[in-house]
């Protein structure tokens, strides 16, 4: 691998109305060689409609060491979930 | 413009048909063998899954277009009959399409001088009176617009990236480009399926295929190599020394075992 090519993270949109998700990265040259790449490595199968790339160098990520800080504080407030409301019974999709 | 006032014309013979489909199929057949041959030796893995969809691509279209060209001859060859047990003399694909891949330059090079011809071919031939034919083409025609972006991002990416990379590109052109006159010449048979309303005008190919090559060669600070005729048909059957070496390669097994599957 040519250590020039730089590494994108790849978000394929399997079908229309719903989001990209992300599958995966490569590498590539430049973004337009990361969108080729993406459609001959990701979608061969006909997994998508549409295509992101992004380069992995442009993404902020959380640092696991605030993981605590970041996440424990939601721990004890299952309130949040709505699993307090009765549902009617008529009501299917919920 | 109703029917009735369109100009008479003439209609070409099942010989003429046949021949000329085999001049697509053949084309597409040779290149995806070249292309295939090449899996597992891509630069990179992207570029090797690239490729190898290419190639798969490539034969699909030679398989209908075989396939069609067995009808038309009504003798009860199959595609495979067709791919499989003829001899080189009796391959009508663009001589250009079985030249060796040697670096990766010539690949480039040779699948972009080619699928700019395939591009515009198709796209011409969706509006066929051929029927059978127009409905290949416009499939074709979808994925020869993606390998024309490969193979062009590629040109453009050798030509206008390092000293090694355009000295290597410019060296492919300067040696494949000899075989591009046969893409754009017509011969007869060329001529009659124009006038029959089957093939494309072939100045009309032509002239497409300048401009889209012209620019692609621009845009990688490529200099156009000046025109040569070359005495290589590959569409009336006079091939180079090479496809001999690729169909010993790509028919062995059919023909040492006869009828195999798996």
């Amino acid at each position: 691998m040519n250590e020039d090519w730089m590494l994108y993270e790849v978000f394929i949109r399997s079908r229309s109305g719903l989001e990209h998700k992300h599958v995966g990265s490569l590498h590539a040259a430049d973004a337009r060689m990361a969108l080729e790449h993406a459609r001959d490595t990701y979608t061969r199968r006909q997994e998508g409609v549409s295509i992101w790339v992004v380069r992995s160098s442009e993404i902020l990520a959380s640092d696991p060491a605030d993981a605590e800080a970041l996440f424990e504080p939601a721990r004890d407030k299952v309130y949040r979930h709505p699993t307090f409301y009765a549902i009617p019974e008529e009501v299917k999709n919920l | 413009m109703s029917p009735a006032a369109e100009p008479a014309r003439a209609t070409a013979s099942a010989e003429d048909r046949f021949e000329y489909v085999l001049r697509l199929g053949d084309t597409s057949l040779i290149a995806a063998q070249r292309l295939g041959a090449l899996l597992g030796h891509g630069p990179a893995l992207e570029e090797d899954l690239a490729i190898g969809n290419i190639a798969l691509d490539l034969l699909g279209q030679a398989r209908l277009l075989l396939a069609l060209a067995g009808r038309i001859e009504g003798r009860g060859r199959d595609e495979d009959a067709l791919a499989f047990l003829r001899d080189a003399g009796q391959f009508r694909n663009m001589a250009l399409a079985e030249q060796p891949d040697g670096d990766f330059a010539e690949t480039i090079v040779r699948q972009c001088l080619l699928d700019a011809w395939q591009l515009e071919t198709y796209e011409s031939l969706a509006g066929s009176r051929d029927r059978e034919l127009a409905d290949i083409a416009e499939k074709a025609v979808k994925e020869c617009r993606y390998h024309w972006r490969f193979s062009a991002g590629w040109l453009v990416r050798l030509g206008d990236g390092t000293t090694e990379s355009h000295t290597r590109v410019r060296a492919a052109l300067e040696k494949l480009w000899r075989f591009t006159d046969e893409l754009l010449s017509a011969d007869a048979l060329d001529a009659r399926m124009a006038v029959s309303g089957i093939g494309p005008a072939p100045a009309l190919i032509r002239e497409r295929w300048e401009t889209r090559v012209s620019a692609a060669l621009a845009e990688a600070k490529l200099e156009r190599p000046a025109q040569r005729h070359y005495p290589w048909h590959g569409k009336r059957g006079v091939h180079t020394e090479h496809l001999g070496h690729l169909l010993a390669e790509m028919q062995f097994l059919p023909r040492a075992y006869p009828g195999v599957s798996w």
